[in-house]
């Protein structure tokens, strides 16, 4: 936080409302126009190549059920490595997402299989509702880094913040990235789709930053809508009106419902003109699927080949 | 580096579907004529410079025969056409127009130098969107609010600009169709070819010979239509110069005029705007369609305290504008339309320059062939500027600050213009308090450049007389109605 962000802001109620109040409203009808003008970019041939292996880059891959297996983690870690085992030069994923108890699995399978450059985020927080003490929370957050996760997907308490407690989001925030340090990186899941308006968008997003998150994060994927084209474009914005504040490169995942290639790209290019190409690296812009990286690869493949392959040439998980 | 991390590759629109004819002539009387003079002259594409088409160059005596087919056309055909039949015909140009939409967003895009976005997504939807609602017009005329048995005028002569050619051609051609006038229509000189190629479609859809008559030339054919003694109307859409002289044509001669002239749009940003819509809503009022456009927001009002923010952000965004080839889908500002238009661009930002304005542009490429200019601004622009009272028609925007509402309003009515305006602020109150106190015909809150055949537009003052769309456009194809 810059010198003068700090003193404005002490964690208060009264200095987060103060700030928080102040931030410009969004336009409902102009934020979805412009995402869906944006939407209507065609992008072929050599920037489509570019921006498919970008996207498999910035993908979180992620399995999140109650169903999940080691077995199931593990293919899902190959997989993250070397996403095209016909093809070794597409890009290894930006990393792996699980749940608390399948970190250590997933950190010890990947690290045998050369993949310690891909980290391990683990969701926290008593993920995706958000509904437990903060000494549970903090439990568990600890539990995940203790088990080898470097980056922490934590849920906010949409709960408190809806009911205007800003300074109770701030405090919790502030606590789990304490709690990270420099072992982790936080990403903060606003949960997008319980909050309504693109307003509070805008301010949990701010809410997030002040309090010391990595990266803001849209969605669990647990609830519709996700991550929609406007609701990131206005987390975007934030992150870059946060940088000149700041001088501080915040960075977003939009996470849920991005299943198509078409839904990836249209995302680098929301990011491309909104924040501009310095977001455009797995450091800031990450997309949290799981059936969008089997897309990216048959379009990979279309492109290589000059046509489709069946569903029976990528790998299911 | 990070620039070229995703650069998008080149997406042109094809334009094979575009199959154009190395000559044309005037349609006249459901035929296609030479002119009398024989004379013809090129359109050419202003972002290439290249050739497309050489078209006729009407003349007094092409004018008397179109006026005269009209007014054949009118006595023994249209008028006694029952009004459900009349609909019947505007159904059909929309659905051609609908199914056409491709070869007519190509078309336009290379006669005019328009993006093809935005002929795609604007000019073209909304030209047939225009005969649809006019077609519903058509048989329930008496429900209008124009007496019982409202009753067309005749001929009606039709002038229309280079701006937006095939959808001026709509607002003006479906009106008048859907009232039970004829039409002899003159496109502008630079712009000729939709309407050569709506020709076609009045042919497809088997519209009575002589209802619509397309004459195409200079501002002599423009001058010999108005000018004609047989004529009960005139319909007019282009500069306040033009409309002037057509106002002294018509002052002594009993016919009415409808008047779309120019205009220098006040786009007001209060501190508690959407910054980030208003920043976008700024770029749509002045870059939309390279600034040509009559309604443009080409005066931009920012309240003092937000100054150097929403000018830094404006910058950045407008840094992002995608200048080039019209025919590229992610192209957003294509190519100035005339070689005229251009220097007068250039001549009007140099005065911004010489009277003490600050200019910027966007750091961008210009391809070195065509009509081109940058997305710029001028900031320290006063009310005394020319540039802050003149109607530019380009992408360039005039920047000037107001302290109080009251000031904003002022500032916002000082001008000889008052066709647009527009208002961004979340404060509902003053959106209502705003809207009361700017002399504009159409006024946008929070969005700007906004069109539907449905709502009426037209200005106060020197933009014009009369309006177009909705049901008070209805009035000016209806005798006696005001």
């Amino acid at each position: 936080m810059s010198e003068s962000l700090g003193k404005l802001i002490d964690g208060s109620e009264s200095s987060l409302r103060a700030f928080l109040d102040n931030l410009p409203g969004v336009d409902k009808v102009g934020a979805e126009g412009r995402a869906a003008m944006l939407g209507t970019r065609s992008i072929k041939t050599t920037s489509k190549a570019r921006a498919i292996d970008l996207a498999i880059s910035m993908v979180d891959l992620t399995t999140l059920e109650g169903a999940d297996t080691p077995g199931k983690v593990r293919s899902l870690c190959a997989k993250a490595l070397r996403p095209d085992p016909t093809d070794l030069t597409v890009p290894h994923v930006g990393a792996i997402c699980v749940y608390n108890d399948m970190v250590k699995i997933a950190r010890d399978y990947l690290d045998s299989i050369g993949g310690q450059s891909i980290p391990v985020a683990a969701v926290s927080t008593a993920f995706p509702s958000g509904r437990a003490s903060m000494e549970v929370k903090l439990r568990d957050t600890q539990d995940a880094i203790e088990s080898g996760a470097s980056e922490i997907d934590m849920v906010i308490d949409r709960g408190a913040f809806l009911s205007g407690k800003f300074g109770l989001v701030f405090d919790e925030i502030r606590e789990i990235k304490a709690l990270c340090g420099e072992t982790a990186h936080l990403k903060v899941i606003l949960e997008t789709g319980e909050l309504a308006t693109y307003d509070n968008v805008r301010k949990a997003s701010y809410l997030a930053m002040l309090a010391g998150a990595d990266f803001i994060k849209t969605s669990t994927g647990k609830v519709a809508p996700a991550a929609t084209p406007p609701v990131v474009l206005v987390m975007l914005e934030a992150v870059r009106d946060f940088f000149s504040l700041t001088g501080k490169r915040i960075g977003v995942k939009p996470a849920g419902g991005i299943r198509t290639t078409k839904d990836a790209i249209k995302q680098l290019v929301l990011v491309n003109e909104t924040t501009g190409p310095e977001w455009l690296t797995p450091k800031l812009f990450r997309i949290g699927a799981s059936a969008l990286l089997n897309d990216l690869l048959m379009q990979r493949m279309k492109l290589r080949n000059g046509r489709y392959s069946s569903a029976n040439y990528v790998t299911v998980d | 580096m990070a620039a070229d991390i995703f650069e998008y590759a080149p997406a042109p629109e094809s334009r094979a579907i575009v199959k154009l004819k190395s000559e044309y002539g005037l349609f006249i009387n459901g035929k296609w004529v030479s002119p009398q003079s024989k004379k013809k002259f090129a359109s050419i594409n202003p972002a290439t410079e290249e050739v497309l088409a050489k078209v006729s160059q009407g003349s007094q005596a092409d004018v008397d025969k179109a006026v005269k087919a009209a007014r054949v056309a009118y006595n023994k055909v249209w008028s006694k056409t029952k009004p459900k039949e009349r609909a019947k015909y505007l159904f059909r140009i929309a659905r051609l127009l609908q199914e056409r939409a491709r070869e007519f967003a190509v078309l336009e895009s290379l006669d005019n130098g328009k993006p093809i976005r935005e002929t795609r997504d604007v000019d073209i939807p909304l030209s047939a969107a225009h005969f649809f609602y006019h077609a519903g017009w058509a048989d329930k005329l008496e429900y209008a609010g124009y007496g019982d048995n409202p009753k067309p005028y005749g001929v009606v002569a039709q002038i229309i600009p280079w701006n937006f050619p095939l959808l001026m051609l709509a607002w003006k051609v479906a009106p008048a169709l859907a009232t039970g006038n004829t039409v002899v229509l003159k496109p502008a000189e630079t712009t000729p070819l939709t309407a050569l190629l709506f020709a076609e479609i009045c042919e497809q859809a088997e519209l009575p010979a002589g209802v619509v008559n397309i004459v195409t030339g200079d501002g002599t054919t423009g001058a010999a239509l108005v000018n004609h003694g047989d004529i009960d109307k005139v319909a007019f859409t282009g500069s306040t110069e033009v409309g002037k002289l057509i106002a002294n044509s018509i002052a002594d001669r009993g016919i009415p005029a409808t008047l779309e002239l120019g205009g220098k749009g006040a786009n007001i940003v209060f501190d508690d705007a959407p910054i980030d819509e208003a920043v976008e809503g700024i770029i749509n009022g002045i870059f939309f369609n390279q600034g040509h456009v009559c309604c443009a927001g080409s005066r931009l009002l920012l309240q003092e305290s937000i100054v150097d923010d929403f000018l830094t952000k404006l910058q950045s965004r407008m840094a992002k504008i995608r200048v080039g080839d019209p025919l590229d889908k992610n192209t957003d500002l294509g190519a100035i339309n005339s070689a005229a238009q251009l220097s007068k661009i250039k001549e009007l930002s140099e005065s911004g320059t010489k009277e003490g304005a600050n200019i910027w542009s966007a750091p961008c490429t210009l391809p070195a062939k065509g009509f081109w200019y940058p997305p710029t601004i001028f900031t320290g622009v006063t009310g005394a500027h020319r540039i802050a009272r003149e109607e530019i028609f380009g992408p360039v925007l005039s920047v000037l600050t107001f302290r109080t509402p009251n000031e904003a309003m002022e500032k916002a009515n000082n001008t000889p213009f008052g066709l647009s305006a527009g208002i961004w602020t979340e404060k509902g109150s003053k959106i209502l308090w705003a809207a009361q106190q700017l002399k504009a015909g159409v006024i946008w809150a929070n969005t700007f450049n906004k069109f539907d055949p449905a709502s009426p537009f037209g200005g106060y003052k020197e933009s014009g007389w009369g309006r177009e769309g909705g049901r008070h456009g209805l009035a000016a194809y209806i005798k006696g109605a005001k």
